[in-house]
């Protein structure tokens, strides 16, 4: 069998948002357009310009379920615990066994991570500094590599395929799916535990304050502040968590007889070489438009077919900017846009666990066939509104939906997009 | 502090690291805490740093090179206290 000729599927789902611990708490939040940002106090103390964001609640979790006695005794990583929490979830959900005994060389893991236990790194940098390095323990290491999740997840499963953690900024939890698809698309895998986790609070948020691309005038009005697409957007509404999709070979799922959610038919990612408008910061608009482009034109998805798009709208300035890219991407095909959404309205920017929470979500619009509304989007910018007034809903709605688009974007000019395709697939 | 009392206060420390297949009742005195007990070797640094609180002691590279089973850390403990 070649390449082209594997199918992958998406067969467990799992996540830890804001306000959503899990997936159904993901698809309630999203159904109601609820918003899981708040205000933090420890912010305004810090003296943030930006006091508000959105983090999972972890006070009710039982942590001993996913870690052992040793490891809870100095965990202070909360992108791991992030991690663990969303990849049992999805493990589970995809009926896989959780069988401490066996070695599975079949399925691998590629679970991203911007930057992991910076509260352990901060305990950790102070002990250095006051000569005590001999009492930091055996786990302050591997709470702070950047693979720290990847490998806890593979210890918890005895995944025995590829084991790894991408980074790429804020397309990291898209990259890692592409990555895991290719993989098994190339026969390496049978299946791949694909996602990402993203860290929050004043040491990950501080440096974003300090650019000055967060809201400041909403920390009274937290629910309010992330307003993708709007005339009134001042910045995104940081927030974190993390992400799991279980991504499986068409056939091992068909003898494993479980559920399939949706169907990946092309995932792709490139870069805009910081060149022809793009920098370290702002996307190259025909690197964004080709990695949309190519999506499309891999998934050989005949015109009209595809229903909604999910994006990476994280309600900046670039917002504007990718709806030209949809527009054309459509536009060139005939089409006027379909449905467009951002989540970040609801739960903030989850920054390297965007890409996977939000594609989370997209596979439950294809699952409950529904469009969620976007929260806060009472004034869609004017020039938005041009291009795509009549694709922007302000309240979910059910619909008949066969593909979602999703795309996301990372500092670094980084680019990574997906199709998703409804299961079981439309008869011919 | 007695023999009996540095015995039960070292217990409690070394069972956070058993595996769940070993039970603390299974320890004896010359139990070799890797290869008899299954402790991850690198949970050894925590074992030292749990004792150096408990007991009040600092344990030198050395001390734990030589902390291969319970009656080795009994003795480097006694050895401490009394030092």
């Amino acid at each position: 069998m070649s390449t082209n000729d594997r199918r992958v599927v998406v067969t467990g789902l799992g996540v830890c948002a804001p306000e959503a611990l899990q997936v159904n708490d993901l698809h309630q939040l999203l159904l109601a357009n609820r918003s899981g940002v708040r205000h933090f106090p420890e912010l305004a103390k810090l003296g943030f310009s930006c006091q508000i964001g959105g983090m999972p609640n972890l006070e009710a979790v039982e942590l001993e379920n996913y870690f052992s006695r040793p490891w809870l005794k100095g965990l202070n990583s909360k992108g791991l615990v992030y991690a663990a929490l969303s990849g049992k979830e999805a493990w589970l959900d995809a009926g896989l066994p959780l069988d401490m005994e066996g070695r599975d060389a079949d399925t691998g893991i590629v679970f991203g991570a911007g930057i992991l236990g910076i509260d352990k790194l901060r305990e950790a940098i102070h002990k250095v500094d006051q000569g005590e390095v001999r009492r930091l323990g055996s786990t302050t290491v591997l709470q702070t590599m950047t693979s720290g999740a990847s490998a806890y997840l593979a210890g918890m499963f005895g995944c025995g395929n590829r084991v790894s953690a991408n980074s790429a900024a804020c397309s990291t939890g898209t990259e890692a799916i592409v990555l895991g698809f290719d993989w098994i698309r190339q026969g390496k895998a049978k299946r791949m535990l694909v996602g990402s986790t993203s860290e929050g609070g004043p040491y990950v948020w501080g440096g974003f304050d300090a650019m000055r691309i967060l809201p400041h005038k909403y920390n009274d009005r937290p629910t309010e502040a992330s307003r993708p697409m709007s005339a009134s957007a001042s910045g995104f509404v940081p927030s974190c968590g993390a992400g799991a999709l279980v991504l499986e070979e068409l056939e091992s799922a068909k003898e494993r007889e479980v559920e399939i959610y949706a169907e990946i038919e092309a995932a792709v990612v490139n870069s805009g070489g910081q060149r022809e408008g793009g920098s370290f910061t702002s996307p190259n608009p025909r690197a964004v438009l080709e990695c949309i482009d190519k999506t499309i034109e891999e998934s050989r998805t005949p015109p009209g077919q595809i229903d909604a798009i999910n994006g990476h709208l994280t309600a900046t300035g670039g917002d504007l900017a990718e709806i030209k890219a949809w527009h054309e991407a459509f536009h060139k095909r005939g089409q006027a846009l379909p449905f467009t959404n951002s989540f970040k309205g609801h739960i903030g920017h989850a920054l390297a666990a965007a890409g996977s929470i939000e594609s989370v979500g997209c596979v439950l619009q294809l699952k409950h066939q529904v469009v969620y509304g976007n929260h806060n989007l009472t004034d869609v910018h004017p020039d938005i509104a041009g291009f795509a007034s009549s694709s922007l809903l302000q309240k979910s709605q059910p619909t008949s939906l066969k593909r979602v688009i999703k795309a996301s974007f990372g500092f670094g000019d980084v680019n990574a997009c997906l199709i998703f395709r409804n299961w079981p697939e439309p008869k011919a | 502090m007695n023999t009996e009392e540095k015995h039960a206060k070292l217990m409690h420390i070394v069972a956070n690291y058993l595996p769940e297949d070993v039970n603390v009742k299974d320890i004896q005195l010359n139990s070799n805490f890797t290869q008899d007990l299954n402790i991850n070797s690198a949970h050894l640094v925590d074992i030292v740093l749990d004792v150096e609180d408990e007991f009040g002691i600092i344990l030198e590279n050395e001390d734990m090179d030589g902390m291969q089973t319970v009656q080795d850390a009994l003795n480097i403990i006694g050895a401490k206290i009394e030092g």
